[in-house]
């Protein structure tokens, strides 16, 4: 089977502005903390979930993502997370890495993996699919073709929702997609590039 | 010919440094549970499966100059398939074999050692890098001079289960005829203080399916095993075959397991699927029984879903080696493999007495029994459940 | 209410991350777990560390904890009587 895809919808989030398939639809202060901003997000849209607010920001980053690009709703329970991103946990690491001199803190401790993201985003969507993280150096457009193109070879899915969403020194690059066998753009690395770049200082 | 050949393995932990020792203490219910005193922490008094070897001490025996950058998991992940080889019909791996490496903890031993002295000491700089797990899967890869396709996976205590599943895969789809899988992990202080602050570890010997066990101990390993595809085995012994495996998420919480253990519950029965088995052909089950209350309860209550009144013999082996958090799958596999090829079952240390919510019961002596079907369990943060089945080969 | 129990509101409110929650929201005999304030076992973990690293209480067994954070009543006790510093 080497059947076309399509991406549906796509969601970047990036200095302080969040569009959605290239609409700018948020935006806050640029002075903002992350933290700040992510919950000025949380708000706007009227999200109920107060688990957000026990998430380290990698997790709310992705949680957020979901929420706008899905409107808080996954049909297919089976449908397959493939994310990636650069900087791993690295952010939560340092942060529970500097507790442990004196009392290590629990709930940093358990965001020190990036699979955490995966594992929250598939709490609140009750996933039990196919997920995977890559850490890539930068954004890979091809490797996200590959994989996914791979799952729906194989049978294995009919929905795949990508993620790129990284998080360093307080600065995010949030990218993310549906993939089905319907819908808008074509899905392959042309696109992908146009859609994740144009916003992209 | 069913499932994907194992044609050798090669492992180090704290109940031996090669296959032979390993099976007996396995066999002689030697555990390897002790104070740390190589890992220099003030927990002094919380038992782990520490390997008494300094990172000296194994440069010495791996003969590497003293300048090298190589972290403890890739010193014990060489050390195992330095036993691999040995034990294989190769003088030295095939340049196109496929590495897939397993880790939680990657080189975060260096950071902790050197964080500090990056600034003023550029020596020392060599280290930062080792941060990213991927450097110590990178630096194992150049020491055996494999150039095929080289990846890490890191999805915490399942990581080398994972590793194992995407060799049997890639080998399956054709895309590698030889793949060296498993994993390697040290003791930190990252991740003893990181436990202990979720009060999961026991102050003593770990005690898995036990009705009173109150925590894990830590521990240190590498364990790895070469697939390979049939055009590849040319007369040589197959150790066994990788037939099942299946991942799932638990989708519960970030570190605990579910009540009703649906993560686990799906892995295994994923895995009985892609072997083609029921329920009644697993002769012996490997579980994952870290000796936490959460997820021995969560996992017996999976066992019980799946298998009903008629749960197979099992045993936790976490009593022997500590809980090795990214080696387990892949150690554990190797645990599996010996139990198959010696007719013999390993047992779960430290159990009296049975959990009031299930009332089931593990292997708690050493038992000969013919083996054809194992099933290994390996449950990670992020409710990343993986099961393997490993096969007799006919 | 005292000084203690006030000041355990805060810190509860603010090493919890319970964003928008008011001092004067939390009542003293409220369920700290549950249907009341609705922590989860992280939170637990977190109380823990709470109690030693402000009042230098150690607690040795974690299953103590249901017992001591039921309220912030419950919390006040044992740390009125159990506190180092």
């Amino acid at each position: 089977m080497n059947r076309e895809l399509f991406v549906h919808n796509s969601i970047v989030i990036r200095n302080s502005k969040v569009y959605k398939n290239g609409q700018l639809i948020f935006e806050a202060e640029t002075d903002l903390s992350i933290s700040k901003f992510l919950k000025k997000i949380y708000k706007q849209q009227e999200l109920k979930y107060p688990k957000f607010f026990k998430m380290d920001n990698l997790s709310k980053l992705g949680y957020l993502g979901v929420e706008l690009l899905t409107h808080g709703d996954i049909q297919d329970k089976e449908t397959a997370l493939v994310f990636a991103n650069s900087s791993s946990s690295l952010e939560t690491d340092t942060a529970y890495a500097e507790t442990m001199n004196e009392f290590p803190s629990p709930s940093l401790f358990v965001y020190t993996l990036p699979n955490i993201m995966l594992g929250e985003i598939s709490i609140r969507h009750q996933l039990r699919s196919e997920n995977v993280f890559f850490i890539s150096e930068d954004f890979d457009p091809g490797l996200f073709v590959d994989y996914s193109k791979a799952l729906f070879q194989q049978k294995k899915v009919v929905n795949v929702l990508c993620g790129w969403v990284d998080l360093h020194n307080n600065e995010y690059d949030v990218f993310l997609w549906q993939i089905a066998l319907s819908g808008g753009k074509k899905f392959n690395e042309e696109e992908l590039k146009k859609l994740y770049l144009p916003t992209h200082e | 010919m069913k499932g994907i050949a194992v044609t050798g393995m090669g492992i180090i932990s704290a109940i031996g440094r090669d296959i032979e020792e390993t099976h007996l203490s396995l066999k002689y219910g030697k555990n390897g549970i002790s104070f740390p005193e190589i890992l220099p922490t003030k927990h002094k008094d919380l038992p782990v499966g520490e390997i008494k070897l300094s990172n000296s001490e194994l440069s010495e025996l791996l003969n590497l100059p003293e300048d090298h950058s190589y972290t403890r998991a890739a010193l014990l992940g060489i050390y195992a398939i330095k036993e691999l080889l040995e034990n294989s019909a190769y003088d030295q791996f095939p340049e196109d074999t496929g590495f897939i490496s397993g880790t939680s903890i990657g080189g975060i031993d260096m950071t902790e050692k050197h964080f500090y002295d990056y600034k003023n000491n550029p020596e020392k700089r060599k280290y930062i890098q080792a941060q990213h797990p991927g450097y110590t899967t990178e630096k194992i890869a150049e020491y055996f001079g494999l150039n095929g396709m080289i990846t890490t996976i890191s999805t915490a205590c399942s990581s080398s289960a994972n590793a194992i599943m995407m060799g049997a895969q890639m080998i399956e789809s054709g895309k590698l005829m030889r793949v060296i899988v498993g994993g390697s992990d040290c003791l930190t202080k990252f991740t003893l203080n990181g436990f202990n602050s979720l009060k999961i570890l026991s102050t003593k010997n770990s005690r898995p399916f036990d009705n009173a066990r109150d925590g894990l101990n830590l521990g240190e390993a590498a364990g790895y095993l070469m697939l390979e595809a049939e055009d590849c085995i040319n007369g040589k012994t197959v150790l066994g075959r990788v037939s099942g495996y299946g991942n799932a998420n638990d989708a519960f919480h970030q570190t605990a397991s579910s009540e009703n253990g649906e993560g686990a519950f799906q892995a295994i029965s994923k895995a009985l699927k892609k072997a083609n088995l029921s329920t009644t052909d697993i002769d012996f089950i490997n579980a994952h029984g870290t000796g936490t209350k959460n997820n021995d309860l969560s996992e017996s209550v999976a066992l019980k879903r799946i298998f009903g009144d008629k749960v197979p013999y099992f045993s936790s082996t976490k009593g022997f080696t500590g809980h090795t958090l990214g080696a387990a799958g892949a150690v554990e596999a190797i645990f599996s493999l010996l139990a198959i090829q010696k007719g013999e079952m390993f047992p779960n240390l430290n159990f009296s007495t049975e959990m009031l919510e299930t009332g089931l019961g593990p292997v708690t002596g050493f038992q000969k029994k013919n083996i054809n079907t194992m099933l290994s369990n390996s449950f990670g943060f992020g409710g990343n459940c993986t099961s393997l089945i490993f096969q007799r080969n006919e | 209410m005292s000084d203690l129990h006030t000041e355990l509101k805060k810190s509860i409110i603010e090493q919890l991350n319970l964003e928008d929650m008011e001092v004067s929201e939390i009542e003293n005999d409220e369920h700290l777990f549950g249907d009341g304030l609705g922590l989860d076992s992280i939170d637990a973990l977190e109380l823990i560390v709470l109690l030693e690293k402000d009042y230098g209480i150690k607690l040795s067994d974690p299953n103590q904890g249901k017992e001591i954070f039921n309220s912030i009543n419950t919390m006040a006790d044992f740390i009125e009587k159990n506190r180092t510093r």
